[in-house]
């Protein structure tokens, strides 16, 4: 059963290798595509299931025992991720295929796409600091393909930009590494929660803050955040939706991870530091997107937004704050990924992005408009969706640890979110249908797997306010778990 | 951690984040390779001593860590291939623009120059 860990990373690496055969065979590849993220999906709920069930579970690649070789771990909340972050893969694989022109061109973008897919899944399952190095090399190696897939001059240039302060951050991450191995003699996750008490403790706030700004730059947390706004939007849509689904997300994982597992007690030193970044990263993030004219764009600096709050609900340091943070996570993967789609099915059917270009899209597309009604209004936090849910977690978290500053900036930082929503809405969808458009093709035509794909993701966000009851109980356990390493550091070292 | 790895680690990230800083590319791909070259000593000085010998037979006297050396390993596999993008992404942009350095991001600029514009002062 233990080997179910290794299947989220081998089998998309397998199927881009059976991939990269068939270049030139699009069918092919897109079958082998589909296959490979669907039975991703599968196993991931597998796994799922079982550590549910039965707890964290690990496994040691080659049998080397546990602090010296490769290990796997997945607990409940790399479970969580593992899942969402594979269903995003396939919802934007099947919006690929749709839309003409992402695989067409490039025969390299299975290929790639199922590399990322490998890379996202180490980065969940990692179980030592070196592994997760790895898996980000991978998964940023094929993103830089992925960015400059047209190798147009727009993405060049913004993709240079991504490639240059992702590679200084890794090589920061690498020292980090040296640093860390140097001081404990350990890498591995598990082991490094025991040995790491021994270290002094100002080296220890050293690596702790070392860790936080590595993964501070690839979660695009304040002020490390301003190559995302610039390089997400150039992309195609349905790679800047993956990206925004879930690249910056695997670095929240990598912080909440790190920080929890091996710095707590150094990190709550400075919790008013950390909720000072979580505070700044909203406010830039949602008053950037406020000022921008077009809808990737505006969307790309509401994921920074966005991450803002993931950081708040750790800089609590409670097992609240972290359930809080764990869902905003589940939640705003699903939203962020639809609204994204939306975006791309507007300037698909429009020709352009610019708010001011458009307009009386409601009346065009009535099905674009509701599904992007409902993924905005759950971004801003609008009772009754999920986004409330989440955001009521984490300022209840807040009033329990009496941070009442940083939870009403959270707050107001919601309405500017709403405004900012409302921006989009009145620009493209509200108002009269522009004079330009001929009366025969006022109804878009969309392609049918695109908005399938969107209108899927849309009905998963119902489906986690629906469920929100269980999906947060479930993240409190995540938490509990975090928290807590005993039965995770019990799982890897064996004792 | 020997005195002269240590400088020579801090020489490298040292020089390597001055020309990572630069906006000429070639420039920015020898600083990136400077980073990684520093990282790679450090990875390298916290194996612990020099002068040990590697893990062969069961010769009980202390021994190389291995574990940093194939850390490196992968590391330099890794710094390589991506360094072989960037030329690549460098030679196409000179393909494009026929210049070397960074462009600047137009929409950036569009959107800084609407608010010097709707500024009231």
């Amino acid at each position: 059963m233990r080997a179910l860990l290794a299947l989220p990373v081998a089998l998309p690496l397998l199927g881009a290798a059976v991939s990269l055969i068939f270049r030139g065979r699009r069918v092919a590849q897109r079958a082998i595509g589909i296959v490979t993220v669907a039975s991703t999906v599968v196993v991931s709920l597998a796994i799922l299931v079982r550590v549910e069930a039965d707890g964290p579970q690990a496994t040691q690649a080659g049998n080397l025992a546990a602090p010296f070789g490769i290990t796997l771990v997945a607990d409940l909340f790399s479970a969580m991720m593992l899942v969402v972050s594979s269903v995003m893969l396939l919802a934007v694989l099947v919006y690929a295929i749709g839309q003409r022109g992402t695989d067409e061109e490039a025969g390299v973008f299975h290929p790639v796409y199922l590399v990322l897919a490998a890379g996202v899944g180490l980065s969940f399952l990692a179980g030592d600091l070196f592994d997760l190095f790895v898996a980000f090399e991978v998964m940023l190696t094929s993103s830089y393909v992925l960015i400059t897939l047209g190798a147009s001059r727009a993405q060049v240039r913004s993709g240079m930009t991504y490639v240059v302060i992702s590679l200084f951050a890794s090589m920061l991450f690498l020292l980090t590494i040296g640093f860390i191995y140097a001081a404990t003699g350990t890498l591995n996750f598990a082991d490094l929660a025991e040995k790491i008490e021994a270290v002094p403790s100002g080296v220890r706030m050293a690596m702790a803050l070392m860790v936080f700004v590595v993964f501070g730059v690839k979660a695009a947390i304040f002020p490390l955040f301003f190559w995302l706004p610039d390089s997400y939007p150039t992309a195609p849509t349905p790679v800047t939706a993956i990206f925004a689904a879930l690249l910056t997300k695997v670095g929240v994982y990598a912080i909440i991870r790190t920080e929890t597992l091996l710095f707590l007690p150094d990190l709550e030193r400075v919790s008013t530091f950390v909720l000072a970044i979580a505070g700044l990263t909203m406010v830039v993030g949602v008053l950037g997107a406020i000022a921008q004219n077009d809808i990737k764009r505006m969307l790309s600096f509401h994921i920074v937004s966005q991450i803002g709050y993931m950081i708040l609900g750790l800089g609590f340091f409670t097992v609240a704050g972290i359930a809080g943070a764990i869902f905003f996570i589940v939640n705003q993967i699903v939203v962020k990924t639809a609204l994204f789609l939306v975006g791309g099915l507007v300037e698909h059917g429009t020709g352009t992005g610019a708010l001011a270009k458009m307009s009386g899209l409601a009346k065009r597309s009535p099905l674009l408009a509701v599904l992007f009604l409902l993924a905005a209004l759950n971004l801003a936090g609008v009772p009754p969706f999920s986004g409330f849910v989440a955001k009521l977690a984490l300022v209840e978290a807040g009033f329990a640890v009496d941070r009442w500053l940083v939870v009403g900036v959270s707050l107001f930082v919601s309405l500017l979110t709403l405004y900012s929503m409302t921006k989009i809405w009145s620009g493209v969808f509200w108002g009269p249908v522009e004079p330009a458009v001929e009366p025969d093709s006022l109804r878009f035509r969309l392609p049918r797997l695109m908005i399938m794909s969107t209108a899927v993701l849309v009905v998963c966000t119902l489906a986690i306010t629906v469920a929100a009851r269980p999906v947060f109980d479930l993240s409190t356990r995540a938490a509990t778990e975090l928290v807590d390493p005993r039965a995770y550091v019990r799982e890897v070292i064996g004792r | 951690m020997s005195a002269a790895l240590a400088f020579g680690a801090g020489a490298l990230v040292a020089c390597g984040t001055y020309l990572v800083l630069q906006r000429t590319l070639t420039r920015v791909v020898i600083g990136f390779a400077l980073l990684a070259h520093g990282a790679n000593l450090v990875l390298l000085a916290a194996g612990g001593r020099a002068g040990r010998p590697p893990i062969v037979g069961d010769d009980p006297s202390p021994l190389a860590d291995p574990l940093a050396q194939a850390m490196i390993l992968t590391a330099i596999v890794i710094t390589f291939g991506v360094t072989a993008f960037m030329l690549a992404l460098a030679y196409r942009s000179w393909q494009l623009s026929h210049d070397d350095l960074v462009e600047d991001d137009l929409e950036d600029r569009r959107i800084a120059r609407l608010g010097k514009e709707t500024d009231p002062k």
